[in-house]
């Protein structure tokens, strides 16, 4: 809104004063104009504080805004950080969405208000973009934050162990430099949506007042900052409102005498408007075992066609069962709400205690603990206890600049014997054994600009993916084979044995031989006495890969978690102190370099 | 005259282009190819192009599971490569140290678990992936075997007839076996060097006999003793046909240019059978086997490996011709070939007792596959044999096994344990120790159709022809082979399958018991559904129209129900 269009009743000022203002400001050219803002903002504030006037025109003081601080794995972290902006936006307050990666920690000393969204994998660690603060705040470096107001969301998976543990991390430290919390802590499970959205009002009641007061009496202080690459368009296909999708394609891809069980599976996008980049993920939705869940039903005594409530909808139990609720996945909330509504008295004492509890739900999935411990409960009881299915989220294994309107994954089988039974993974068994070509199944595309290929084609990039985790380098290969990049490219990859699981061997050959992957790199742990892994040769080949990444190499690491990608970064430690001459401290900080410049990417669940 | 100053003859087309396996062997440093360079590489189970050929004279063949070879397309995996090893054990004895050292690591290290006796009175490994190939031959090397020259464009195992009773002239002519297999084998160290750890040494070195560029196909010989044609001399290129007098070996007989692979279609290929070049004294034998050799090197046909064997040699250049070169050039003349006869070529199973009063078995073992099944563990039974037994191992042409040299006072444990592991079956009839097949799928890449997983359900049908005929102790010479290629000898037998495509067969008829005519070609492509009805009749008028003695092979001579094969340039396809 121009000055020249203000009316009086729509300003502070009178009348006079709106002419007086008009008057001055028609005299003055933008620059001067600016400087004037920016004079009477700190004017204003000093005389809010009760201080005197300086002489000289001082520069405006910026008001602390509520800065929103994400730090997001797959991307639900961020997701639920922009909704808060956005809300914060819509009272008209201001807010700074900010991924972690890109905080500079020495600006925190200057923050008054901030909002922590962040994620937790593997055994309770924070997501890639989150380490870099998340061990500021415990370094001699750290500032205190007295009188700094904060409000922190974790997501995570309440199957895990230290459930949201990094929130709790992030809380704590900033709390032990002196910051407050507003509102408790909020711990979200895999159904986030509404306790977020819940929580997203509360933290902004909570800031609001002190916010409103502040951004008031400072100048507001927009900032739009562009954070990250450039998005893809966004599909009007969501985590809310999934394609439906063909599947055209799935194939058990390891040997028939593999003890693993891998599968391509190739869906057919055609009809939507996803596009993905290599580096994405897939979220896939799958059906509960109908035959597991008749045999709830039957244990529980409920008819298949009671009917249930679900939010809105109105379905039979055994459709809830099947396509709306999670069967497999296991978690304490289940155990509390299934042991309060059948009454049964060890599963309540079984969730007082946590180690107990954790091993218990370690060994079962949720069709264990129903079936063993059947009760009689009504339909909409046993609705009630169960939270939605999520879409489970694979990392995409084919670029659509060679496969086009399609999508590949690569799927592991997770299974186990438990109870005189085999188990299986709820997305991995329904791909594995209920799909065949045509097969309708819902998606959507997940961005995850933490792992993508370096923007210039000529960058060489080193994948290390074994198993599963080759899935996102089949994309960057197909990517850079399309896109002619004359960048070097070079694999590590591993798996049990060499005959069965070597995935997309042919394809790995094929790329050899068209001179697409200078290196390869092959760990087959079982194939010999001793077990060697990816990171043994990685340690083997330490000199060239430090020479690479002394080039400009990007380093990627995809898959296991837990074991792999930390002993993945151990090798690369190890390589940067014998074959760059570094110390520890040295070494720890050329990986961080390394990671801030986006050249260390990490995919790994 | 060496090869090196060779030009094709002009019944060889003089202009022609040598065919590549010539370029590759030129190529190759004695042998050596890149196999080094292979077997680091980490991304694949085979040989690359040249070396998948040349690791054949280092006695290995690269075969991958043909039973999942489509599965592993759709899993995008590649063929399930391996290599089969063929070792190299002249006359076909086996120590039972060394016994025990096979068995052990055919258990531990190859996919099939399996020792394969073949044909060529030797065993073959089945199923080694490529990181335990230098382990098995360094093991083998521990118990002195070797696989140098198995296979490939060379003087292959050179067999001898087995014959345990006559023990003295068995020693003479195993140890003529074993020189003429040491005197004609490549003299490079690749094997050596690539296999055995051997340092690196220049590849200046010479092969005398064999030549830089080796043979133009590969070359068999035989040493045998009459009237046993167990070595089938009529399938090999070389035969030392032993002639004894008052028990003692004096010279040979030399019978050269036999042959049976032929390729389905062409008229100038075709089973041959050896022609006698006349009788030598010992001395001239290494002599003469070098010269046969050094002849068919220099005039073997370079430029179609379809007509490279000696067969075709001899007969593009005539057998005078040939003959007279290898006297020339070995400085000796062939006498009048002395007599011989043949009178049987099958295996006396059980037990004999040799001149020297040491006892023998031959073990009948189907297809020579020795594995534990289920109902029989065959190989943990000649493995608890060769833990006792103070004799040898020998096994024969027919893909059997003797347990050699046995006392009087350990007969009975060695039966005992043969019989408890089932390699003493006396359900066995005449027909299935008279049957005998190739291995064939899966592992073999030349079979177009099933022969040793066949044999066992086609010997039973035939069983049941031969009982519906009330003639179920009679038997006929039955062989089912996977390709055109030889290695069951179907071309020498009464009943010779010959795999055309899965389940279809070309069937030969007419073959005899001795093993010296080649039978003729009776039905092409056809599958059990047409041969087994055909059979059934033949045998009916067989059963009834028979003279006294008479084998279903020249039974259908003389009923004329296919002609006879004489000269089988002119006959064969006639």
């Amino acid at each position: 809104m121009l000055l020249s269009q203000l009316s009086a009743a729509a300003s502070p000022l009178s009348q006079e004063q709106l002419q007086k203002l008009q008057g001055l400001v028609a005299e003055l050219n933008p620059i001067q104009q600016a400087w004037v803002s920016g004079y009477l903002a700190a004017n204003a504030n000093t005389a809010a504080l009760g201080g005197v006037i300086g002489q000289t025109a001082a520069p405006a003081q910026e008001a602390a805004p509520l800065t929103i601080l994400y730090g997001s794995q797959t991307g639900n972290a961020k997701g639920v950080a922009a909704q808060l902006e956005a809300q914060a936006k819509a009272r008209g307050l201001t807010a700074k969405l900010v991924n972690m990666a890109d905080y500079k920690p020495g600006n925190l000393k200057k923050e008054k208000f901030i909002a922590v969204a962040v994620s937790t994998y593997g055994e309770g660690e924070p997501p890639e973009d989150a380490e870099n603060l998340h061990e500021f705040l415990v370094g001699k470096k750290a500032p205190k934050l007295e009188g700094v107001k904060i409000a922190v969301l974790g997501l995570g998976d309440s199957s895990y162990e230290f459930f949201c543990q990094t929130a709790i991390d992030f809380e704590e430290r900033l709390q032990k430099l002196g910051a407050q919390s507003v509102v408790a802590r909020a711990d979200l499970d895999v159904d986030y949506d509404e306790q977020a959205e819940a929580w997203i009002a509360s933290a902004l009641d909570a800031l609001e007042p002190e916010l409103k007061a502040q951004q008031s009496a400072g100048g507001a202080n927009v900032v739009n900052a562009p954070f990250g690459a450039p998005q893809a368009a966004h599909s009007q296909y969501t985590k809310q409102n999934p394609f439906t999708a063909e599947i055209s394609s799935a194939v058990k891809i390891t040997g028939r005498d593999s003890t693993k069980d891998v599968r391509h599976i190739e869906i057919d996008l055609e009809g939507s408007d996803i596009s993905y980049q290599p580096g994405d993920a897939l979220g896939v939705y799958f059906l509960n075992d109908e035959a597991l869940v008749d045999e709830v039903l039957i244990a529980l005594n409920i008819a298949a066609d009671a009917e249930v409530k679900l939010g809105e909808d109105t379905l039979s139990v055994r459709e809830a069962l099947i396509e709306k609720l999670e069967l497999t996945q296991s978690y304490p909330g289940f155990v509390e709400k299934y042991a309060a509504a059948t009454g049964n008295e060890e599963l309540a004492q079984l969730v007082t205690d946590k180690a107990a509890l954790r091993e218990y739900l370690d060994a079962r999935q949720i069709f264990d603990v129903i079936r063993q411990n059947p009760s009689d409960i009504a339909a909409q009881a046993l609705v009630d206890c169960c939270r939605k299915i999520q879409a489970r989220l694979y990392s995409i294994a084919s670029s659509q600049a060679e496969v086009e309107e399609e999508v590949h994954l690569t799927v592991g089988l997770v299974e186990f014997e438990a109870f005189g039974e085999q188990h299986y993974g709820g997305c991995s068994g329904f791909l594995a054994h209920c799909v065949e070509e045509g097969t309708k199944v819902k998606v959507f595309s997940e961005h995850n600009d933490n792992f993508r290929l370096p923007a210039d084609d000529n960058t060489p990039v080193i994948m290390v993916g074994p198993g599963t985790g080759i899935a996102p380098f089949r994309a960057f290969l197909q990517e850079r084979d399309a896109r002619e990049a004359e960048g070097e490219n070079w694999l590590f990859f591993g798996n049990p044995h060499f005959t069965q699981d070597f995935l997309y061997q042919v394809e790995v050959q094929g790329y050899v031989k068209s001179g697409m992957l200078n290196r390869v790199d092959l760990a087959f742990s079982r194939d010999q006495a001793e077990k060697i892994y990816v990171q043994d040769r990685i340690r083997e080949k330490g000199a060239d890969v430090f020479a690479w990444l002394e080039k400009g190499a990007h380093f990627y690491v995809c898959g296991d978690a837990t074991r792999m990608a930390k002993d993945v970064h151990q090798a690369l430690l190890d390589i940067v102190k014998t074959h760059g001459g570094k110390d520890d401290e040295q070494a720890e900080q050329y990986l961080k370099e390394l990671r801030s410049a986006n050249r260390y990417q990490k995919d790994v669940y | 005259m060496s090869n090196q100053d060779y030009k094709p003859n002009s019944k060889h087309d003089p202009d022609a282009k040598f065919a590549d396996n010539e370029r590759l062997k030129t190529d190759s440093e004695h042998l050596r190819g890149t196999i080094e360079t292979d077997l680091g590489d980490q991304l694949t189970g085979g040989f690359t192009k040249d070396n998948f050929q040349l690791i054949r004279f280092h006695g290995m063949y690269q075969q991958d599971d043909r039973d999942i070879r489509a599965e592993r397309v759709k899993q995008k995996l590649e063929p399930l490569h391996n290599v089969m090893l063929r070792a190299r054990m002249p006359g076909g004895i086996i120590k039972p140290e060394q016994w025990l050292a096979i068995d052990k690591f055919a258990e531990e290290k190859t996919s099939y678990g399996s020792i394969r006796l073949t044909t060529r009175q030797t065993f073959q490994f089945h199923g080694v992936l490529k990181p335990h190939i230098k382990e098995m031959h360094l093991t083998l090397h521990d118990v002195g075997i070797d696989s140098i020259a198995t296979a490939g464009d060379v003087n292959r195992n050179v067999l001898c007839t087995t014959n345990p009773v006559e023990s003295e002239l068995h020693q003479e002519a195993y140890e003529w076996a074993a020189k003429i297999s040491e005197h004609l084998l490549p003299k490079t160290r690749a094997y050596l060097e690539i296999w055995l750890n051997g340092e690196r040494k220049d590849s200046t070195e010479l092969e005398p006999i064999l030549g830089s560029t080796y043979l133009p196909r590969k070359f068999k010989t035989t040493v045998t003793i009459p009237p046993n044609n167990e070595v089938d001399v009529h399938a090999n290129d070389l035969n030392f046909v032993a002639i004894a007098e008052e028990g003692k070996l004096v010279g040979f007989n030399v019978l050269v240019g036999g042959g049976l692979a032929m390729t389905h279609g062409d008229v100038n290929t075709y089973p041959r059978r050896a022609d006698d070049f006349g009788f030598i004294p010992l001395e001239h034998t290494l002599a003469v086997a070098e010269h046969v050799v050094s002849v068919q090197r220099d005039w073997g046909n370079r430029v179609n490996r379809k007509n490279a064997k000696t067969k075709y040699t001899l007969d593009a250049f005539g057998i005078d011709a040939f003959k007279a070169e290898v006297e020339k050039r070995a400085g000796v003349t062939f006498e009048q070939s002395r007599p011989y006869e043949f009178t049987h070529r099958g295996d006396s199973f059980g037990w004999v007792e040799g001149i020297d009063g040491k006892h023998h078995l031959t073990l009948f073992l189907q297809s020579g596959r020795i594995l534990d099944y289920p109902e029989k563990s065959l190989k943990t039974g000649c493995r608890k044999i060769a833990e006792i037994h103070k004799g040898d191992f020998r096994m024969t042409a027919n893909q059997n096994l003797i347990i050699a040299g046995v006392a009087e006072e350990d007969k009975a444990q060695i039966e005992q344990i043969a019989r408890e592991h089932g390699l003493i079956d006396d359900t066995h009839t005449e027909q299935r120790k008279s049957s005998m097949a190739c291995v064939a799928m899966p592992t073999c890449p030349l079979a177009m159709a099933e022969a040793e997983r066949y044999l066992p359900d086609l010997v039973e049908k035939t069983e049941a022809l031969l009982a519906k005929h009330e003639i179920a102790n009679d038997d006929i010479i039955l062989r089912v082979v996977g390709c055109p290629n030889g290695c069951g000898r179907a071309m020498l037998a009464e009943v010779g399958l010959v795999g055309k495509g899965p389940g279809k067969y070309n069937v030969y008829l007419g073959g005899n018991r001795e093993g010296t005519r080649v039978p003729k070609l009776y039905l092409e492509n056809v599958g059990e559904e047409t041969y087994l009805p055909a059979l059934d009749e033949l045998i009916g008028q067989w059963a009834s129209e028979r003279n006294e003695q008479e084998c279903f092979g020249d039974f259908v001579i003389r009923k004329g129900i296919v002609a006879e094969v004489k000269v089988s340039k002119t006959d064969f396809h006639a």
